[in-house]
């Protein structure tokens, strides 16, 4: 099995709070990785890390073959990302929000109008091509948004929360297109704060006080802590915790 | 004796007839729209409006605060009107908003006595009413609000907001965003207000946190689904719902789908909930169409449905485009 994602002893100081304490995991091409943890148990600043939009204070970190400490400018290109508070323009079209982040990531104008017109043919979006995302109802654009992140065909696609807010059938819908995408190849790197999620994928991380105290299998992290599901396992291992966001 | 009391209230930001989603199942909605909401709140009561982004939640909080006037309908809070008597009300509320309302370059303690004075009491005439939230934040509280972490600024809002001792408290999403165990947390705090006699109009689009209220409504484009205790949501869920595992649960999904017999089919966890169309199909018919398909530690039970369920159910009823692709 490829490694796409790796880390060893990653760490993140500011000042002297340990965002990040001494990290280590894998991840293989074409999973679907969970990694969850409560607020401020230090995901984000893990995650800003892996994406090469902060360096490591110490410990290695290698994303898409590349050190994201030597080359995060090479990591950059070889992944996506989205999120639910930032994914899309609201006062650009679809078609010129596709137009842009494909541009950003290198594409050919004559590939990029190509693939633009299977995408929204796919997605069922032809007659949305020149509205406003802004018009769109929130779960398409979630969709969009998820559809340009893998866009240009990245190895990783980095998700930071993007079922928030989102309906009950819609938020279902786009765990179907994350698993097409896994389906291709493409590795999936996902926080949610929905435990019925954490199920869906491959593998999860828990994150406590900047660590991870638990990484495998849904199944057996139910199995190891006795638990009837992740939202009991979550709260376990959560509570322990002796910082908080709170 | 109702706390609030809303009949046919309406409020459109566009056209109806615009016509931006023709075509798209979605005819006539405007998102953010309220479109002839009824409902009442008792006394002391917890109600929750339950739905997603842009169904409406926050523009009926909104006019509910008398912040926005409606188009259409009324509404009374404490027994005032909403357009006629605002004054009144506004004395009456506590309004927490969905985003961090606070002076950001003001401490911890400015902003609460800030709040106290501008309703004409102060912070140690109802401080028993915040006690213990604000405690929990007392340690920082010469730090400015701007620099306070997630959960600290969630904690600061809600004390202003109950520092004049509101009768209705209006939290719009105070857990959006926020871990499973925040929440919990949270809600504990909601539980004890509710104890000191105070009405809470709470919304979230966390469906899970349904059977923390006393009754709940549950929203779509500016509508309400339906409005029950969360135990009778469920109880009306009229078909059979059953729990379908097997080795590949992916496949499983599409194999369910292509069944002529079944009506939806939803991944929920570790499982899929699959309704038929008919009722009479047996667990023993399924499972051995399952097992003609490949499939290997097949398990098929009936069980209870959730809240969510419940949403998916309802929102296709009213609008049957919403659960296609």
């Amino acid at each position: 099995m490829k490694i796409v994602i790796q880390t060893d002893g990653l760490t993140k100081q500011f000042g002297n709070f340990t965002a990040v304490d001494n990290i280590s995991f894998k991840v293989q091409k074409g999973e679907i990785f969970g990694f969850l943890g409560a607020n401020g148990a230090g995901k984000t600043t893990a995650m800003r890390m892996l994406c090469g939009l902060s360096l490591p204070t110490s410990g290695k970190g290698m994303v898409a073959g590349y050190d994201i400490e030597q080359e995060p400018e090479k990591v950059k290109r070889s992944i996506g990302y989205m999120s639910q508070k930032f994914s899309l323009y609201e006062d650009l079209k679809v078609w010129e929000n596709i137009r842009l982040f494909a541009g950003i990531y290198g594409m050919k104008s004559k590939d990029i109008a190509l693939k633009t017109d299977a995408l929204l043919k796919q997605l069922g979006f032809e007659s949305e091509r020149d509205s406003y995302v802004k018009s769109l109802p929130l779960g398409w654009k979630q969709k969009l948004a998820f559809s340009v992140a893998i866009f240009h065909e990245p190895k990783i696609v980095f998700l930071d929360e993007p079922t928030g807010g989102v309906d009950p059938a819609t938020r279902r819908q786009f765990w179907e297109l994350i698993y097409e995408a896994a389906d291709r190849g493409i590795t999936v790197f996902v926080t949610t704060h929905y435990m019925d999620e954490a199920e869906y994928c491959d593998r999860v991380s828990i994150m406590v006080d900047g660590r991870i105290d638990a990484l495998d299998t849904p199944k057996s992290l139910k199995n190891q802590f006795n638990a009837n599901n992740m939202d009991e396992v979550f709260h376990q291992l959560a509570r322990k915790a002796q910082r908080s966001d709170n | 004796m109702y706390a609030i009391q809303v009949e046919g209230l309406s409020k459109n930001y566009h056209s109806a007839k615009s016509g931006k989603y023709a075509g798209l199942g979605k005819p006539s909605a405007s998102p953010d729209q309220v479109d002839g909401v009824t409902f009442d709140v008792h006394q002391g009561e917890i109600f929750g409006i339950i739905g997603p982004d842009g169904a409406g939640k926050t523009t009926l909080f909104r006019i509910l605060t008398t912040l926005l006037v409606p188009d259409s309908g009324t509404a009374k809070v404490d027994g005032y009107d909403v357009v006629t008597e605002l004054k009144d009300i506004r004395q009456r509320v506590g309004y927490m908003p969905g985003k961090f309302s606070l002076y950001q370059d003001m401490t911890v303690e400015e902003n609460l006595n800030f709040f106290a004075t501008v309703f004409n009491t102060t912070v140690e005439e109802n401080y028993e009413l915040v006690k213990d939230i604000y405690q929990q934040i007392e340690p920082f509280k010469t730090r400015r609000a701007g620099k306070l972490s997630g959960g600290m600024k969630q904690k600061l809002a809600l004390s202003c907001a109950l520092i004049h001792k509101p009768s209705v408290l209006f939290l719009d999403e105070p857990t959006t965003g926020v871990d499973p165990v925040s929440r919990k947390e949270f809600w504990g705090m909601l539980r004890k207000l509710k104890e000191q006699g105070i009405t809470i109009l709470v919304s979230t689009p966390y469906m899970d946190e349904a059977f923390l209220c006393d009754r709940i409504a549950l929203i779509q484009d500016g509508i309400f689904l339906q409005i029950d205790s969360p135990q009778g949501i469920i109880d009306q869920f009229a078909q059979t719902l059953w729990a379908v595992r097997s080795n590949n649960m992916s496949k499983l999904l599409r194999d369910l789908r292509a069944h002529p017999a079944v009506d939806t089919c939803f991944a929920f966890g570790d499982v899929h909930h699959v309704t038929l169309s008919n009722d009479s199909y047996t667990i023993a018919e399924l499972h051995d169409y399952l097992a003609q398909l490949g499939h290997s530690t097949i398990e098929v039970h009936v069980i209870k449905a959730g809240i969510e369920d419940c949403y998916m159910q309802l929102a296709r009823r009213v609008d049957p485009h919403s659960n296609n692709h």
